[in-house]
């Protein structure tokens, strides 16, 4: 094979090519069968636990303990959700986390693309520091924060409060981070058009830019939602009182089995499986978006 | 570094389209830009000020004061203890000291054995549903996407039934003979019980004797617990979807040309990946390393809702002894202190990691900010 690569024009090469493949057809066969197994497996290992989650939320207990791999209980029943919804804080949970949820993702799409627009496009004195700043607090990892933020909270008078629960969380680094490279990415003669028109900055900001900053809002809304959705450290930290708890906090509790002696896996299964489904929604949602990476909101 | 940073900001408004410089005199109809600036910014850095550079301050001065949780941290009552709280956490041969040493070593397991499993799957998934020929790749990707997207609380629920005595994981084992474990009450190290397999059940002495904050040598080398191996599973199911996105993207930005020309050469399909690609994703793989290794210290909401540390303090790590000895023991001082030791463990693993890609410092530091978006959805 080598020595017609060597004798060399184009065409040569491309048969060579092509005897290349139909030799190896037969093996090419056998490797993509082998591809497709291997992919199935790991699908159903990632699939079926979550199969699980749904159909043991419809299982009584000891259907669920004596079966813990099948998937049709053996009799269907809701008492899980009936006590879900009826005989604990559940609607409670999920009304707070419902708050906690649209407060952050409006505030971080506001706040977020503010910030990021006048780091981008307005020229003031101490930008430079403002966004080094910026870059230095998405160095500082959550976890260390705990103890810090209830101290704030605390001498500030916001514990166990839903201010307390929001505010924090309200801006993020990363999401400024993101419409910065998003607005520096848009040609500026659009705003430079409506500048001299008479347009203040403010103006300028809200309906000329923004209208056009669709996408990288796009990835705001979602990164936020999952992220105040799944929060739970935060709310440790920030709250006591049980009018107050979200889902995360609350399912956490049912999970470490405070309430009760028995395991109640369908209970806390049914409760896990509700409180994915609003992510799982959006996921399924903006699926397009997030899974098709080579299409980012913050290309270059 | 903040005038490296300046400097890069400057240079990358530029090709933005902006050709003024930086500064400009104010007035015509650019006036009261600074204004505007400083007022559109405002929001980020009081919120940001308020709830992460006022709280760091105040927490340095309870990890260097006797303050028990009553009233104000800064009220007449509350004393400097100098490096007390860090000292009685890194040495002292306490209790103190030895729950640090266990949590380190719980951790630093965990961390060992997740980066490099979570990398290497999430490089498989990428490479398996990047290919051109696969039919189903929209399938495929959601189903090793998902778990990323769920909550951590609602996973560590579905865990603890799919691990529990009677759970799927053993009714599996079994099919193959494998009497499983009640993995989250198991404490035993994975480690020690290969060794004990082995017939060995004591370690030799010297291990024994000696040891670090308070744990002997014998047991830093133990492994993790059996309750931590179930959560390290758990870690590779949830994160290997995102870093499996970062791939693909990496995957997609690759020329196909090198691809054809290694293939006319005969290059095997294991030879192409090994020696090709590999070192073209070399950017995207740091990243991965990089934000695995940070992650992984910061191990906390599974914990508090799975295991709270048991069993036999075997699942307990610096973020989860951090809370509770400020919370449940009022030990605020020590639980500032060691929220302090893992920050600088944090930062000296990056420190490490950008030493390593030292050589491209400045475009890689640029990409890793560009892959940001998709690296912290989760």
């Amino acid at each position: 094979m080598s020595v017609a690569v060597k004798a060399g024009s184009p065409a040569e090469l491309k048969q060579v090519v092509y005897k290349h493949r139909e030799k190896l057809t037969r093996k090419q066969l056998a490797t993509r069968s082998l591809l497709y197994a291997v992919l199935l497996i790991i699908a159903v290992i990632y699939v079926y636990p979550f199969l699980i989650e749904i159909f043991t939320s419809f299982k009584t207990e000891s259907d669920a303990t004596a079966d813990p791999i099948g998937l049709i209980p053996t009799t269907w029943t809701t008492a899980a959700y009936q006590q879900l919804f009826v005989n604990s804080d559940f609607p409670v949970w999920f009304k707070n986390s419902a708050i906690v949820t649209v407060f952050v993702t409006t505030g971080r799409v506001f706040f977020d693309s503010l910030a990021g627009y006048a780091l981008a496009r307005i020229h003031f004195r101490g930008r430079g520091f403002v966004f080094a700043a910026v870059v230095a607090v998405m160095a500082v990892p959550s976890v260390v924060l705990l103890i810090p933020k209830f101290l704030v909270l605390n001498t500030i008078g916001l514990y166990d409060s839903y201010a307390g629960m929001i505010l924090p969380i309200l801006v993020d680094a990363a999401g400024v981070f993101i419409m910065k490279g998003f607005f520096e990415s848009i040609p500026a003669s659009v705003e430079e058009q409506a500048r001299i028109d008479g347009a203040g900055t403010f103006r300028l900001f809200w309906s000329v830019v923004l209208p056009m900053a669709r996408p990288a809002l796009i990835t705001i809304i979602i990164l936020s939602f999952q992220g105040s959705w799944n929060e739970l450290s935060q709310f440790i930290i920030s709250s006591q009182s049980p009018n107050l708890t979200t889902l995360t906090k609350g399912v956490a509790s049912l999970a470490s089995g405070q309430v009760g002696s028995a395991n109640r896996y369908p209970l806390k299964l049914a409760a896990a499986l509700l409180m994915t489904i609003p992510v799982a929604a959006m996921f399924f949602i903006f699926q397009s978006k997030i899974l098709n990476t080579s299409d980012g909101a913050v290309k270059e | 570094m903040s005038t490296l940073l300046e400097s890069t900001v400057i240079e990358s408004t530029q090709p933005g389209g902006t050709p003024r410089g930086p500064r400009r005199p104010r007035g015509g109809i650019r006036g009261g830009e600074s204004a505007s600036g400083w007022l559109f910014t405002a929001p980020t850095i009081l919120l940001l000020g308020l709830f992460l550079l006022v709280p760091i301050l105040m927490a340095l001065w309870v990890s260097v004061s006797d303050w028990s949780g009553n009233g104000s941290p800064f009220s007449a009552g509350v004393h400097f203890v100098g490096a007390q709280n860090f000292g009685s956490v890194l040495s002292g041969g306490g209790l103190t000291e030895e729950n640090f040493g266990i949590s380190l070593k719980n951790n630093l397991w965990y961390v060992i054995l997740v980066v490099p499993a979570q990398t290497v799957v999430a490089l498989f998934l990428a490479v398996m549903v990047n290919r051109q020929i696969l039919k189903g790749r929209g399938f495929f990707r959601t189903a090793f996407y998902f778990p990323s997207v769920t909550s951590s609380v609602a996973i560590t629920v579905l865990w603890l039934f799919l691990f529990s005595q009677s759970g799927a994981i053993n009714n599996v084992l079994s099919w193959l003979g494998v009497n499983g474990p009640n993995w989250f009450q198991e404490p035993s190290g994975i480690v020690q019980d290969a060794l004990a397999g082995l017939g060995i059940r004591q370690g030799p002495s010297a291990l024994t004797g000696g040891g670090f904050l308070g744990v002997s040598w014998w047991d830093w080398i133990g492994g993790p617990s059996v309750a931590m191996t179930a959560l390290i599973f758990m870690a590779i199911f949830t994160t290997s979807g995102t870093f499996m996105l970062l791939f693909i993207a990496a995957l997609q930005n690759l020329s196909g040309e090198v691809q054809e020309a290694a293939m006319v050469d005969g290059a095997s399909g294991w030879q192409r990946f090994r020696f090709i690609t590999l070192p073209q994703l070399r950017p995207t793989l740091f990243t991965v390393l990089t934000l695995g290794l940070i992650g992984g210290w910061q191990i906390f909401d599974q914990i508090y809702t799975g295991t709270q540390g048991g069993p036999a303090k075997t699942t307990t790590v610096p973020a989860y002894l951090s809370y509770t000895s400020a919370f449940h023991d009022q030990n605020w001082g020590q639980g500032a202190a060691i929220g302090f030791i893992l920050f600088v463990i944090i930062i000296v693993f990056t420190i490490l990691q950008r030493f390593a890609l030292r050589d491209r410092a400045v475009s890689k530091r640029r990409m890793r900010l560009y892959t940001i978006e998709t690296g912290g959805r989760r």
